[in-house]
């Protein structure tokens, strides 16, 4: 039990990373990961509300939508469960825990429409075909939340070299960040591979 | 409403002037993934076009009507409600595009295009021009997504919707266009190229959140000047 769920953790952080393997929420890797300090924060929050909207989505889903034949509502109500959450954490954030909400508070309204929130709910419900009960699937969330930072974290820390670097006109900007990225990701398929073998 | 505004203007500005990805960067999400080949980016182009236009005259209609401190959340669902009935038709109709488009076919509720141009456009102008605004973003959408498509099929496994153009006698597919690494590869060299057109012009471009709809959020992180004006509260 306890390898099999350290097995779906490990993979959500390196084997099936949801930014560099999934493209999943790339407009905040690329929006945000300017300075270490945005992107760790950025990170947390959406760590943050994956774990929480899974853990709200997947009872709703399992034991509401699919008894009653609804499967087909899952993105509409989905997407409204996660905006509706977003702002509830964020109210209850500020009314109860204001230090919480000045580190975290201002990526939330972003997340709302970040496709790896989204993406995390749906996905971790696809997945249900494998055994994944509610523990699978907040431990996958969480693995992908902290996959989400690792790769954060790397990213800032390649773009602060980039900003002293000198680099040709055309590349200057968007390109230069998009090139970087892909050898990121590159060096995460070294990873392919390593969590078969914990599986097994 | 602006006179000067000519309905070919609208629909073509989306081609190249306004191109959603490669000049707005909006939507890089399903530009990256679903670009493993052509056949997918016309499908996914497809389906979000249908959303745009769908969600752009819906919301042009309902402009007067939306208060404007829950119009996200509003506009969230009708795209939603769009969303899924494109989910149904390509499920019932195309099963192997859904199979290729995975998750990408329900994340269209989330891409910036669609937000994007309802709160830039579809809630200021007649239904008349969103539809058409919907239909060239999408076109110019679907066109950027193809021009990735083809490039990452053809290096990465020598042919082009499905037909081999370069046989493995005379050409070993590089795997990696068709990996992830390849999409953030090929974008970079198509901004680049786009760029470089342009004669360095936008040379400074970053990552544009000028047209994003949560600009006012984004501005506070990145502490530049990119706020939309319009989108005080959040």
């Amino acid at each position: 039990m306890i390898k099999t769920l350290i097995a779906i953790f490990l993979a959500a952080i390196l084997t099936e990373n949801y930014v560099l393997t999934k493209f999943l929420g790339i407009c905040p890797f690329l929006g945000v990961s300017k300075k270490l300090d945005t992107a760790v924060g950025m990170s947390f929050a959406v760590t943050f509300v994956m774990v929480l909207a899974t853990a709200v989505t997947y009872p709703i889903f399992m034991y509401i939508l699919v008894p009653n034949g609804l499967g087909y509502l899952q993105t509409i109500l989905f997407i409204l469960i996660i905006a509706a959450l977003v702002q509830l954490v964020e109210i209850v954030l500020k009314k109860y825990v204001n230090s919480l909400y000045k580190a975290l508070g201002i990526y939330l309204p972003l997340i709302t429409t970040n496709c790896a929130v989204l993406g995390v709910t749906i996905l971790v419900i696809g997945k249900s075909g494998e055994n994944y009960g509610f523990i699978e699937a907040l431990v996958n969330s969480l693995g992908a939340g902290i996959g989400y930072l690792v790769a954060m974290v790397l990213f800032a820390g390649v773009r602060e070299r980039i900003e002293d670097s000198n680099i040709p006109d055309f590349l200057k900007g968007l390109p230069i960040t998009l090139v970087s990225a892909a050898l990121v990701a590159l060096s995460f398929l070294g990873f392919t591979g390593i969590v078969d073998k914990l599986m097994v | 409403m602006d006179k000067n505004k000519s309905l070919k203007f609208e629909f073509t500005k989306g081609f190249i002037k306004e191109n959603p990805v490669l000049c707005l960067l909006l939507g890089t999400c399903p530009t990256l993934a679903v670009t493993t080949g052509a056949m997918n980016a016309i499908g996914m182009g497809i389906a979000a076009t249908l959303v745009l236009i769908g969600s752009n005259a819906v919301i042009s209609l309902l402009r007067r009507f939306i208060p404007d401190s829950v119009r996200i959340p509003a506009y969230i669902t009708v795209i939603a409600g769009f969303v899924t009935i494109v989910q149904l038709l390509v499920k019932a109709f195309m099963p192997s595009i859904d199979q290729a488009l995975g998750i990408f076919l329900p994340l269209i509720v989330v891409n910036c295009i669609i937000l994007g141009r309802a709160e830039m456009y579809a809630s200021k102008n007649s239904v008349l021009f969103s539809t058409i605004d919907g239909l060239g973003m999408g076109v110019g959408f679907t066109a950027a997504m193809l021009c990735m498509g083809i490039i990452r099929e053809l290096f990465g496994s020598g042919s082009v919707f499905g037909l081999t153009l370069l046989p493995e006698s005379i050409f070993t597919p590089i795997t990696i266009f068709i990996l992830p690494a390849g999409g953030f590869f090929v974008f970079g060299i198509l901004i680049a190229l786009s760029n470089s057109l342009q004669h360095g012009k936008l040379s400074k471009k970053e990552f544009g959140c000028e047209n994003c709809p949560s600009a006012a959020a984004c501005s506070k992180i990145s502490e530049k000047k990119c706020d939309t004006g319009k989108d005080g509260g959040k």
